[in-house]
């Protein structure tokens, strides 16, 4: 094996790492800087790609870093779960890059970008550790470097509310992260170990003590704040409204995904679904907590006439699906979970970029700037829709793939009215999708303002994402396949 | 099942999805040219018709031609097959698709509509999904051409762009998708829960799976889930889209979207739930007799309405509970009276909507008391209304006749007394609400200057003419109806 090969799960964290204080350096040159940022972020999907083949071939891989062996070391370690949310991170910055030269350009004051590129970096860096790292120390340190540099992404927007927002972000985001180091200390001082595998393996003999239980409530608490769970999403609305637009593209799809990815981990790899369902009855709390989350933004989401915003609250909404699948503790529950981590990453991702795309013609995404877009705009516009429609969860969109097993699932687990609550609720996505496809199409256009169709390195970042939507939709044998094993993995805790 | 020995059926299929969805691209394209594309426009309209005659032998021989398309997931496919209601759905639809673009062309010049193109190419995406829904092969595959079918007539109805028309597009939209989401998608994934299949089989799919008491809820569900039927008290977004221009009311609103609607009630009674344990299920004797009163509240609803298009409207409220009564009846002779009543009051419905049409271009009138004496004026079109009235009252020698025979006579088939009487009484009132704009235009003398002018002033020539034919064509049903019924009969051959 090559030596490439070998340290690849090192590579995946450490090159945009590396790459970031260079880009910084780049700060005269937006372009360069760019351009610099560009390449990592493909880099960063080449690596991930080959660390699928390998997991695909291996089950699981594993990295010790400085050849330290675990428990004391700190290890790296990629199976079907995570590998998932790496390929989700490094997908869409890799998608989201080609669109941000024009977009930030155009968002971002010019002696910024330097600045803005290595941010993000570090916030990929951080993302795609918290992934892959096997230690819950690391998690946390990955969190806050993720967080950090999202803050100051946050802080660049044009408006000047975006500071106010990144700072709501920063108390909300700080409290979370000490809540989950301080749970993550109360396990370490139970067990002696940080590692997550160590730590399935030694929690059941102290699994009745009151510190441990604590423990699991600061870490589920802790995160909850950081995936927005209702009622801990405040920070989110502002944070993607006033972020510039490739900023909220990137981390609605996925600043959230990863934090559920590392509730998952906890409540069924680490404390594994016996403890958190069976004996605390987890979903008790969370399943309540989810419909709440999908029924309330999802209204709220109706009556903001800033798209951005509705989108954001949507988001909420979204992730209420996702925890709703986790609270089921079924195979089939998590799989949907699991699969809505990749298909509402894309979703969502095609429908910010098409704000953006609005945001760079017109100069805002008020429902009063869309007026009669479609006719002005009509291919970011039917990118709009389709997204949209998979957002909804309409058939041959990957939006429905999600719903169908959601919707299996809580059949499976003998839950009619949530089976129609599902469906009740997708009439209300309809709702806020349709008010702006109602005034962008049938309205005719406000008469002074001429606008002509996005520059194509915008519109083709974004029907990228939008013909994966549909792509996904249609052929479902990848996503489903890789969720149905990250699923089953789940279940089976730390094997 | 069997696996299609004709090439022509199994490359037939896909192309009349294929031809109205390239053709709604190709009319896009040519928008800046109006007379090529609506030349254009016939010559798809012409092409589809033709490529669903290449079918008709296959099914008139007793075979279900058959293609899938893709699967989504497993047990979940895109496959379509042809029996005989989707048959003469499909043909009914691309048939009078023809004669309603002739029409469409006069009409939309003759008022000089704005945003043709637009108009147009929604209307063929219509057709294709109505092509989907009639060759759909399995509930799901049903849903996702009904829903683009909701969709894509959303811009139509809204068409004019005044707050009149949104409001009532809302009310379109807002029923058609609540309706079909939140009833008949619930219905959908419960029978794919409970039975693990959607498919569309002989006999019906639900017989040792479920309950009969779970069974009648479903039956409940579906039948309100399925808006486009339009039963009470779900029937308000058919007014409501009356604001389109009238082409689309033609086609649409008395053809495609409606006829979707019941069709899909049929295709569930049959294939889905299947006659013999629909029979046994509570709320089927329910919705018969809500499908009664609905038909009779309609028209007396209708009797009330002086605008010509609202009464026509409630009119198909009317009619079209005639097929959801014939469904759940249960009965073979009902089933066929439904199936042949989508043909019949098509012919009937259509040619009225051109009449209303034509009026509305030759002299601006909307309403049925402005329409004393214009029969002199518009001797064609008046008594083609005539013979539609006729055909959708349903008196000889119209085809209409013949559906509500056999409606009646499965009506007192299965003992239904009650139901003979009131599918008689509704015929009285059908002859009240739709010979009075008749006796109007010819018995009375011209109230107005406009229509007291001397001479023939008819509307543009393809108007009158698409009328006509329509006119002629529920004549020729009449004779025709032996062959329908023989299709029909193949529905219950086992």
């Amino acid at each position: 094996m090559g030596l490439v090969q070998l340290h690849l799960p090192a590579f995946q964290v450490i090159l945009p790492m590396l790459a970031a204080p260079l880009v910084m350096l780049m700060a005269r040159s937006p372009r360069a800087a760019w351009a610099t940022a560009t390449l990592v972020s493909w880099l960063s999907l080449a690596i991930s790609l080959m660390l699928l083949v390998r997991v695909q071939a291996e089950g699981v891989v594993t990295y010790h870093m400085g050849g330290w062996l675990p428990p004391v070391g700190i290890e790296y370690r990629v199976d079907s779960v995570n590998i998932l949310v790496l390929l989700v991170i490094s997908f869409i910055s890799a998608v989201v890059m080609p669109f941000a030269r024009q977009s930030v350009a155009s968002e971002v004051r010019e002696d910024k970008h330097g600045y803005f590129y290595a941010a993000f970096l570090l916030a990929n860096c951080g993302l795609l550790g918290i992934a892959i790292t096997g230690d819950a120390f690391n998690i946390f340190v990955f969190f806050e470097i993720a967080a950090l540099a999202s803050y100051s992404l946050i802080a660049t927007g044009r408006e000047r509310q975006a500071v106010m927002a990144s700072y709501q972000y920063l108390m909300m985001g700080t409290i979370g992260t000490t809540f989950l180091l301080i749970g993550i200390g109360f396990l370490y001082i139970m067990t002696g170990t940080l590692n997550l595998m160590d730590l399935a393996a030694r929690l059941p003999e102290v699994n009745d003590t009151r510190t441990v239980r604590a423990a699991l409530a600061f870490i589920v608490v802790g995160i909850s704040l950081k995936l927005a769970l209702f009622p801990l999403h405040l920070w989110l609305p502002n944070a993607y409204a006033y972020a510039p637009s490739m900023v909220t593209v990137f981390l609605s799809a996925t600043a959230t995904k990863v934090a559920i990815y590392v509730l998952m981990r906890f409540i069924f790899g680490v404390f594994g679904h016996e403890l958190s369902f069976n004996e605390l009855e987890m979903n008790l709390l969370l399943m309540p907590l989810a419909m709440l989350g999908i029924l309330i933004p999802s209204i709220v989401a109706i009556f903001h006439t800033n798209i951005k915003r509705m989108f954001a609250y949507s988001s909420v909404a979204q992730v209420g699906y996702i925890i709703l699948g986790i609270s089921f503790a079924s195979t089939l529950g998590l799989m949907a979970s699991v699969l809505h981590l990749f298909n509402h990453a894309i979703t969502k991702a095609a429908l910010f970029m098409a704000l953006g795309c609005i945001a760079y013609r017109l100069g805002g995404v008020s429902l009063i700037h869309m007026t009669g877009a479609g006719q002005r705009m009509p291919w970011t516009m039917t990118a709009f829709v389709i997204a949209g429609l998979s957002l909804i969860g309409v058939p041959l969109t990957a939006g429905f793939v999600t719903k169908w097993h959601l919707i299996l699932a809580a059949l499976d687990g003998g839950l009619w009215p949530i089976a129609v609550f599902l469906l009740g609720t997708s009439v209300l996505a309809l709702l806020y999708v349709w008010r702006v496809v109602e005034v962008a199409f049938f309205r005719p256009p406000l008469r002074r303002i001429k606008v002509r169709e996005a520059p194509l390195s915008l519109l083709l970042p974004t029907w990228f994402l939008t013909l994966a939507c549909l792509y996904f939709g249609i052929e479902t044998s990848l996503p489903v396949g890789l969720a149905e094993r990250a699923a089953e993995a789940l279940m089976g805790g730390y094997p | 099942m069997s696996p299609f020995p004709l090439m022509e059926a199994a490359v037939a299929i896909p192309l009349t999805l294929a031809i109205p969805a390239l053709g709604a691209v190709l009319i896009a394209l040519c928008g800046r040219r109006p007379n090529l594309r609506d030349g254009l426009m016939v010559a798809i309209a012409a092409l589809l018709f033709i490529t669903v005659l290449q079918i008709l032998p296959a099914v008139l021989a007793g075979e279900r031609p058959a293609i899938t398309l893709i699967e989504l997931l497993p047990g979940l496919s895109m496959a379509f097959e042809v029996e005989p209601l989707g048959m003469i759905f499909a043909l009914v639809a691309s048939s009078l698709w023809i004669i309603t673009s002739l029409y469409a062309i006069g009409y939309m010049r003759g008022a000089n509509e704005s945003k043709q193109t637009r108009f147009h190419a929604c209307f063929a995406v219509a057709l294709f999904s109505v092509m989907g829904v009639a060759f759909a092969e399995n509930m799901f595959t049903l849903f996702i051409f009904y829903e683009v079918l909701t969709l894509s007539t959303y811009p139509l109805v809204a068409h004019k762009g005044n707050r009149e028309a949104q409001q009532g597009a809302r009310t379109y939209l807002g029923l058609l998708l609540g309706t079909s989401i939140g009833f008949q998608l619930v219905a959908i994934v419960a029978t794919w829960w409970l039975t693990g299949s959607l498919s569309f089989s002989e006999g019906g799919i639900m017989e040792g799976h479920v309950g009969h008491g779970l069974g009648g809820l479903l039956l409940l569900l579906y039948v309100y889930g399925i808006g486009k039927a339009a039963l009470m008290p779900f029937h308000r977004w058919l007014p409501a889209a009356m604001v389109a221009p009238t082409p689309v009311s033609a086609l649409l609103h008395a053809v495609a979207v409606v006829k979707a609607g019941v069709f899909t009630i049929l295709k569930v009674s049959t294939y889905i739930f299947g006659q013999d344990y629909l029979r046994e299920l509570w709320s089927a004797d329910l919705l018969m007799y809500i499908a009664a009163f609905s038909l009779l509240a309609a028209s007396l609803v209708a009797i009330q309405k002086d605008n010509l298009k609202a009464r026509l409207a409630y009119s198909t409220v009317s009619q079209l509970s005639y097929i959801t009564l014939g469904a759940m009846l249960a009965h073979e002779f009902a089933a066929i009276g439904g199936g042949m009543h989508i043909v019949m009051h098509a012919f009937g419905k259509i040619t009225l909507f051109f009449c209303a049409g034509a009026i509305y271009v030759a002299s601006k009138k909307t309403n049925v008391s402005e329409m004393d004496g214009l029969g002199r004026r518009m001797p064609f079109t008046m008594g083609a209304f005539l013979l539609g009235a006729l055909a959708v009252i349903g008196a000889p020698p119209m085809g209409g006749l013949w559906s509500k025979w056999h409606l009646v006579l499965g009506a007192a088939d299965s003992g239904q007394l009650l139901m003979v009487l009131v599918i008689m009484l509704s015929t009285l009132l059908n002859i009240a609400y739709l010979l009075r704009p008749v006796v109007r235009a010819f018995l009375m003398p011209p109230k107005d200057a406009i229509a007291g002018q001397g001479g023939i002033r008819e509307a543009p020539l393809l108007c009158v003419v698409s009328l006509c034919i329509t006119a002629l064509g529920c004549m020729a049903l009449f004779l025709a109806a032996d062959p329908l019924r023989a299709m029909l009969g193949n529905l219950f051959v086992n």
